[in-house]
């Protein structure tokens, strides 16, 4: 339990580091960080068991390495080093962000869970996850930090998988798993047409297409 | 009901052999007006057998369609609405077979007669149905088959947009209408009608307001009559014919109809009625008067009918709340009958504006004059409508309308009551006749009397007989009812007691209306009138002939001199400047040598012109406005409404 809850707690501080930095290689390696951490949740959970160790391993391969070399890769090709202008500077959305996290905190309480979900972090963990994610997505301009923060969002969704992973048979695991991989290779062919038509990977300049 | 059902299919079909003609020939017209005169036929002939015997006629056949059956029923209410229906009806395709030839409008003739067909068999059903949905159906297929009547002439934008207008109008009318029966259904349990006086009108405002809107959008009452002008003008005459004097009636059946359902009727449903009314009549005839095209003008004149037969309406439901038989014989005998009389006199207005416009090739009536000498047939006719149409005797509009004044006269007979303010709607009712005979002299006199002013009408040439044969009919069937009201006492009698129920077994029609005066009176005011024509003919006969029509004492007059059509209403027309707000444009000349001034008024509708299209047209740039703010490109904006969005829904749903 001392050991989940402190897996958890470095998953929130690890988006923090990604809602406040502006380099995206160290991004992209802290987001795999938390893939590879999230990997241990399964085990944590349910035990060694075949489900949880297939679960664990197709997450650490995913989250923690094919994805994050992917990106890293798509940020060598198109040169990129920094988020140089988002729309809401680093520090206020920082300051979103632990609200956010703390409103979590406080909402998860109200929730109708069971009693077994009530104690430790999993509940407020994958809903500040989700959260944060979604304030990447909403607060940056570069296609690149866009996919990390659909990857965070989808960590925050696999933390609810976890708890419900023996409710919820494997496939819908690997569905998740399978969407994130779709979403990804949709965002390469996007991100690889933006830079190709626009010459910068900034999706400000998607809004030229609108009707 | 075999002839029934067969009168109707012939008519509704009567249109679709001639989707197998080719387009260039006749386009199988003459076979079309054919199929409708049986038609026409086999159904008066089902009607009067029906009349000779219990009067009613009744047939009900399962229909797979949950809560809906076939049921027809014929009964003297329904009766009042068919008989200018079936004339109308068999008229108008005569006259179509030489006011819209095949051969000269290949383009849309075939769509015209198919959906003249489809739209008179559809009201047909209408007036025979007893059940909502197959109500509903016969009222939507009436309301399409109207689009396409207006949209005729669909290359030109001012018709597409008439058409448009219509069918937002319609089918928002017709949203309210399955409101209404869906209202009604649970009291009733199917959705077949109730029989007559069954429902409790207590907790039925809702269902009444949603019938006024509805069925008052079809009739064009006055805040709900935007599409009527445009559509009608846009129609060609004969369809306009019968959009004007058949299908708006539809919702004054509507209305009839749903207020005979209830037992009792609370008192501020006749009030309302009857308000609405007075505005109809008054306001429709003050825009008649502003309009120079000659079919908008008759448009409006339906307005003001159609206020004329709900002040009718009005006065019949206020004697049923304030328990007055002899106000609901005379008020619904009123509105029926000029129900059947309008019908009439406004076919035969806008058949004989048909020919003008034929002849002419205008619908301005500034372009016409002097057309008396060249179309007398069609002239002749015309005055005669006129003469009905403004409710002077010895033509059917004074029966009618004087049938209204004494049921508004009546409400006298009770002092100290409410019921003696319903008085007031004789002042209205005069008021209304004396604009509506103001507004026909101009009619009459721009366009017929006078010199021509354009070419087109120097040369216009007397309609062929094919379009003065429907005219004549219609004519000598409005002198019919003038002359001979008794002829109709009957069927009024009994259409009253299916409406009111036993309330009025007492009184009868005959009792309380001198028709037997009315129609001797009519005969010697007739024959009057034959007397000083003849006198005034013949002491004439030595006159000289070659002196112009407008003298007026100027040496060398001229054509531009006479008397415009918005210079003739302009007095009239400054008395309601506070409804109208006519537009004009142009100066007034200054000095002595003035130089060329042109001179122009222009009246838009009060509803739709002055507060409808303002009031889209802000809705639209607000809408137009949002969407650029929230529809703005900008990914980052959409992820923040989803993500509101989840938020949202997370605290709704947490208990």
């Amino acid at each position: 339990m001392e050991l989940t809850n402190s897996i958890l707690l470095a998953v929130i501080l690890i988006n923090f580091f990604t809602l406040g930095s502006a380099r995206l290689g160290a991004c992209v390696r802290i987001v795999a960080v938390q893939g590879a951490l999230l990997a241990l949740l399964p085990i944590m959970v349910h035990g060694v068991t075949l489900h949880s160790t297939l679960l664990a391993a197709g997450a650490f391969c995913f989250k923690g390495v094919i994805i994050p070399w992917m990106l890293l890769r798509a940020i060598q090709r198109v040169r990129i080093r920094r988020e140089m202008e988002p729309i809401v500077g680093f520090v206020p959305t920082l300051i979103l962000g632990t609200l956010t996290t703390a409103g979590t905190f406080l909402f998860a309480d109200f929730l109708p869970l069971i009693s077994a979900h009530h104690e430790g972090l999993y509940v407020p963990t994958a809903l500040a996850t989700i959260f944060s994610g979604f304030l990447l997505l909403i607060t940056r301009r570069k296609a690149i930090t866009l996919v990390l923060g659909y990857l965070i969002l989808e960590n925050g969704i696999f933390i609810f998988g976890v708890l419900l992973s023996e409710a919820l048979p494997l496939m819908v695991e690997t569905g998740v798993l399978l969407d994130l991989l779709v979403g990804v290779f949709v965002m390469g062919i996007v991100m690889d047409q933006i830079s190709r038509e626009f010459s910068t990977l900034n999706t400000e300049r998607l809004s030229a297409l609108k009707e | 009901m075999t002839l029934l059902g067969g009168g109707l299919l012939l008519i509704m079909l009567a249109g679709v052999p001639g989707l197998f003609c080719r387009s260039d020939e006749h386009g199988g017209e003459r076979f079309a007006a054919l199929l409708t005169l049986v038609g026409a036929v086999c159904i008066g002939a089902a009607i009067v057998s029906a009349t000779r015997g219990s009067g009613e006629l009744s047939h009900t056949f399962a229909w797979s369609v949950p809560g809906a059956s076939l049921a027809f029923y014929l009964d003297p209410l329904a009766i009042c609405f068919l008989l200018p229906l079936l004339i109308i009806v068999a008229t108008g395709a005569i006259y179509g077979l030489r006011y819209w030839p095949h051969r000269e409008h290949p383009a849309n003739g075939r769509k015209l007669r198919l959906f003249y067909g489809l739209i008179s068999g559809a009201m047909i059903l209408l007036l025979l149905a007893r059940n909502g949905v197959l109500f509903l159906m016969a009222w939507e297929v009436m309301a399409i088959s109207g689009y396409f009547l207006i949209t005729t002439e669909d290359h030109q934008a001012e018709v597409r947009r008439a058409g448009f207008i219509y069918l937002i109008a319609t089918h928002t009318g017709t949203l309210a209408l399955f409101a209404l029966f869906v209202l009604l259904g649970p009291s009733t349990g199917s959705l077949d009608f109730p029989a007559a006086g069954t429902l409790a009108a207590t907790g039925s405002s809702l269902i009444f307001l949603l019938g006024l809107f509805g069925f008052g959008m079809k009739a064009g009452l006055m805040p709900l009559h935007i599409w009527l002008p445009g559509a009608h003008a846009a129609a060609p005459s004969h369809a306009s014919a019968l959009l004007s004097g058949v299908m708006i009636k539809t919702g004054i059946y509507g209305l009839v109809r749903l207020t005979s359902l209830f037992a009792e009727i609370p008192a501020w449903w006749g009030w309302t009625v009857l308000l609405l009314g007075a505005v109809s009549g008054i306001m429709g005839v003050a825009l008649a008067l502003a309009q120079h095209d000659i079919k908008r003008l008759l448009a409006y004149h339906s307005v003001e009918n159609i206020g004329i037969i709900a002040l009718g309406l009005g006065i019949a439901l206020l004697g049923r709340s304030y328990d007055q038989p002899a106000l609901i014989v005379l008020g619904l005998s009123g509105c029926l009958l000029h129900v059947v009389n309008h019908g009439l006199f406004k076919a035969l207005l806008f058949l004989s504006a048909g020919s003008v416009i034929h002849a002419v090739g205008s619908r301005q009536i500034d372009h016409y004059g002097g057309l008396l000498k060249l179309q007398p047939w069609t002239g002749a006719m015309f005055l005669g409508g006129a003469v009905a149409i403004c409710g002077l005797p010895p033509l059917n509009g004074f029966v009618s309308e004087w049938l209204i004044y004494l049921g508004s006269f009546q409400a006298l007979k009770q002092p100290g009551s409410a019921l003696a303010a319903a008085v007031l709607a004789a002042p209205v009712l005069a008021l209304i006749g004396g604009l509506a005979l103001a507004c026909f002299v101009k009619v009459f006199g721009i366009a017929f009397l006078g010199e021509p002013r354009t070419t087109a009408a120097a040369q216009a040439h007397e309609a062929p007989v094919a379009m003065l044969a429907p005219m004549v009919t219609l004519l000598v069937a409005c002198t019919w009812i003038g002359l001979l009201p008794t002829t109709l006492h009957t069927l009024l009698q009994k259409a009253v007691g299916t409406w009111a129920g036993t309330v009025v077994a007492g009184v009868a029609t005959g009792s309380v209306a001198p028709l037997r005066w009315i129609s001797l009176s009519a005969w010697l005011l007739l024959l009057l009138v034959v007397v000083l024509f003849a006198v005034v003919r013949w002491r004439s006969r030595t006159a000289p002939r070659e002196l112009g029509t407008w003298g007026c004492g100027y040496r060398f007059p001229a054509v531009r001199m006479q008397y415009t059509a918005s210079s003739f209403a302009d007095f009239l027309i400054r008395l309601f400047a506070f409804g109208l707000n006519s537009e004009e444009h142009g100066r007034q000349v200054a000095g002595l040598f003035p130089l060329r001034q042109t001179f122009s008024s222009h009246t838009p509708d009060a509803v739709l012109d002055r507060i409808l299209v303002p009031a889209f047209r802000a809705g639209s740039w607000l809408c137009r406005r949002l969407r650029a703010w929230f529809h703005n490109g900008s990914i980052a904006r959409y992820l923040l409404y989803v993500i509101v969005t989840v938020i949202v829904l997370l605290t709704l749903f947490t208990p």
